[in-house]
């Protein structure tokens, strides 16, 4: 058949929907109604998985390293804060919608800066952004509350119909709707000729800017596209909890995200959503056993996994499920295997 | 006019420490092209070294300096062997993640062996204080690091230009290959330059203890600071990040002193406008890689 050698039916098999992503969906959904003592940790995982869905957006599918990616979280979640704290705009969702804007126009502002270079021109770039813009928000304590934090935030009923209740379902299935909401959106937009572009991008950017694929306007857009994710995701994060303080541009944040991501692994999408329940379990777990030192094993997560290897790691994890589908589904049927990254 | 020129010898000192520090890291980052994050952990276990053995065992200050370098030098080998050779040939992203979880591991290491507060080293009497020379105030403490990290540059610079290893081991940075098929042993030449780097760094950690203060996340604070001189500096020579840690020290110093409220925002605007302006760094050659 000649069809099948072709790539753009390969592309768009690839982009169909498979049961195996509804039932992740519906998981995540029964979470809420199975689990209705652990809305907290849950919404934290939310946030942390959009977060990490965004990064994955340059990193996994565009290549772009970035170590500070926290600074859109933080433009995100300060924006959200000051619009709820000095009520300029009272109805959260069309404030997570300015918030995200915000952290988008910063996002296509900087992204001049990032596509010039190297790696590690980029990665300086990205960190000394993040960086700056902690140096500011400390600088312009009055509007910022500087190490103190935006404080008193109280939020608006969404929709004007839906309150944010004590213990945070409200928030929960707020923001399981706005992750679900934008990871069609991502989804879309991956499998569209513009993602297999970003793709071809990051194999080879000299060879897709040969067959005419405009490299810098490509990696513009997905910068300007992931800041407004990361944007959303900390606009999350000052709606649901109602604060917003310096550390939400700290380096750790950026460091902790490419854990998450590196758990979950890069270019498949669900490797943000994946390593996010991960992440935060590992977390837990090792600050039961170490309050104070939790660091240490987080740190030791990420050395054990560079040095075993990204990719022989993923196939490890997805041996077990692979058989499953095997022999339920016969041959055909194989789970997504994250795309090499390197 | 005297506080300037105060400032500018205080700067002096501050950039001449982090050319110390920071020089090892222009090895691994610009010859070996290996992003090391965890460059200021060696630089910590150099500071805190010599804490332990001058506050609790009571060597004299200058006594633990040449042992700080050592037991730096003796940790960046034995990772160098064991973990980061691994990494060479491997993509920037995971050599960042390897660094950082090194990072992490090592700041919550120290805070769980020493505590996460500021420690000082007791200096001997003779370094305390600051004399006026033509109206000038020089503080003893500076002058000496001005004196030693002076020396080390020439000496450094020397090494480099005069001697076999040195002739070694900027063949093996021009081009790998080609210097092994000369005979040259690349990766050893590599691993004793890390291991000296590292050194460096701890002596400079034992050094900046007095200056920058020293506690558990050193590594994480002045990560960036390392980072700067050596991408503002290029990584061809040694001159290029030394000239950038003189620039980064007194820009700091005179930006801390005269507008306090700008603080580090000066220094990464500067650095952002550098980098965007010559990627390859103020001193660098265009390199391709």
């Amino acid at each position: 058949m000649s069809a099948s050698s072709d790539v753009g039916f390969h592309a768009q098999r690839h982009a169909r929907w498979h049961y195996g992503e509804a039932a992740f969906w519906l998981v995540v959904l029964a979470c809420g109604f199975v689990f209705p003592t652990r809305y907290l940790i849950m919404t934290d995982i939310l946030r942390l998985a959009l977060f990490a869905m965004s990064l994955d957006l340059i990193l996994g599918y565009a290549g772009i390293v970035s170590l500070g990616h926290a600074a859109f979280f933080g433009v995100g979640a300060y924006a959200a804060g000051l619009l709820a704290l000095h009520g300029i705009i009272n109805e959260p969702v069309l404030a997570l919608i300015v918030a995200g804007l915000a952290a988008m126009v910063l996002g296509f502002a900087t992204s001049f800066l990032v596509i010039r270079g190297v790696d590690l021109t980029r990665l300086m770039v990205t960190l000394g952004i993040a960086l700056l813009l902690e140096a500011l928000a400390e600088r312009f304590s009055n509007v910022t509350g500087g190490t103190d934090g935006l404080q008193g935030i109280e939020m608006q009923p969404i929709f004007g119909g839906i309150p944010f209740d004590m213990f945070g379902k409200a928030g929960f299935f707020y923001s399981l709707a706005v992750l679900f909401v934008l990871f069609l959106l991502a989804r879309r937009i991956v499998h569209s000729p513009f993602g297999l572009s970003l793709r071809a991008i990051k194999n080879n950017p000299l060879r897709a800017a040969a067959i005419g694929i405009p490299v810098n306007r490509r990696l513009i857009a997905i910068y300007t596209l992931a800041a407004f994710y990361a944007g959303i995701a900390g606009a999350l994060f000052t709606q649901t909890t109602a604060i917003a303080s310096l550390d939400v541009f700290a380096f750790e944040r950026s460091a902790d995200l490419m854990l998450v991501l590196v758990i979950g692994g890069t270019g498949y999408l669900y490797g943000g959503l994946v390593g996010a329940v991960i992440f935060r379990m590992l977390q837990e777990v090792f600050s039961t056993i170490t309050p104070q030192y939790w660091q240490f094993w987080i740190g030791l997560v990420l050395v054990v996994i560079v040095l075993v290897g990204r990719q022989r790691l993923h196939r490890w994890v997805l041996y077990v499920p692979n058989l499953v589908i095997k022999q339920v589904m016969g041959r055909k049927g194989v789970v997504a295997v994250p795309e090499s990254d390197a | 006019m005297t506080s300037i020129l105060t400032n500018l010898f205080d700067g002096v000192a501050y950039g001449m420490l982090l050319f110390v520090l920071a020089c090892g890291l222009a090895v691994t980052l610009g010859l070996m092209n290996f992003v090391n994050l965890a460059h200021g952990a060696f630089a910590m276990a150099g500071g805190y070294v010599c804490m332990v053995l001058v506050n609790r065992m009571g060597w004299p200050f200058f006594a633990a300096l040449p042992l700080a370098f050592v037991s730096s030098a003796a940790i960046g080998i034995a990772l160098e062997r064991t973990l980061y050779r691994h990494l060479y040939a491997r993509s920037h992203l995971d050599q960042v993640l390897f660094t950082i979880g090194l990072t992490f591991m090592s700041v919550a290491a120290v805070d769980y062996i020493q505590g996460s507060s500021r420690v000082f080293i007791n200096l001997p009497a003779g370094l305390q204080g600051q004399f006026d020379l033509f109206g000038i105030g020089i503080g003893r403490y500076r002058l000496m690091i001005i004196v030693i990290c002076g020396l080390l540059t020439i000496g450094l610079q020397m090494v480099l230009a005069k001697t076999r290893f040195g002739s070694r081991l900027r063949a093996a940075v021009d081009d790998p290959r080609a210097a092994s098929g000369l005979g040259i042993n690349v990766p050893q030449v590599f691993a004793f330059t890390f291991a000296f780097g590292c050194g460096l760094a701890g002596l400079g950690g034992a050094l900046s203890a007095e200056i920058l203060g020293l506690d558990p996340y050193f590594p994480l604070k002045f990560m960036i600071y390392f980072l700067i001189v050596v991408t503002v500096g290029g990584s061809s020579s040694i001159t290029g990040p030394f000239l950038a840690s003189l620039l980064l020290g007194i820009g700091d110093v005179a930006g801390k002193y005269y507008v306090p409220k700008m603080g580090p925002f000066v220094i990464y605007t500067m650095m952002i406008v550098i980098l965007i302006w010559r990627p390859n760094g103020l001193f660098g050659r265009t390199a391709a890689r």
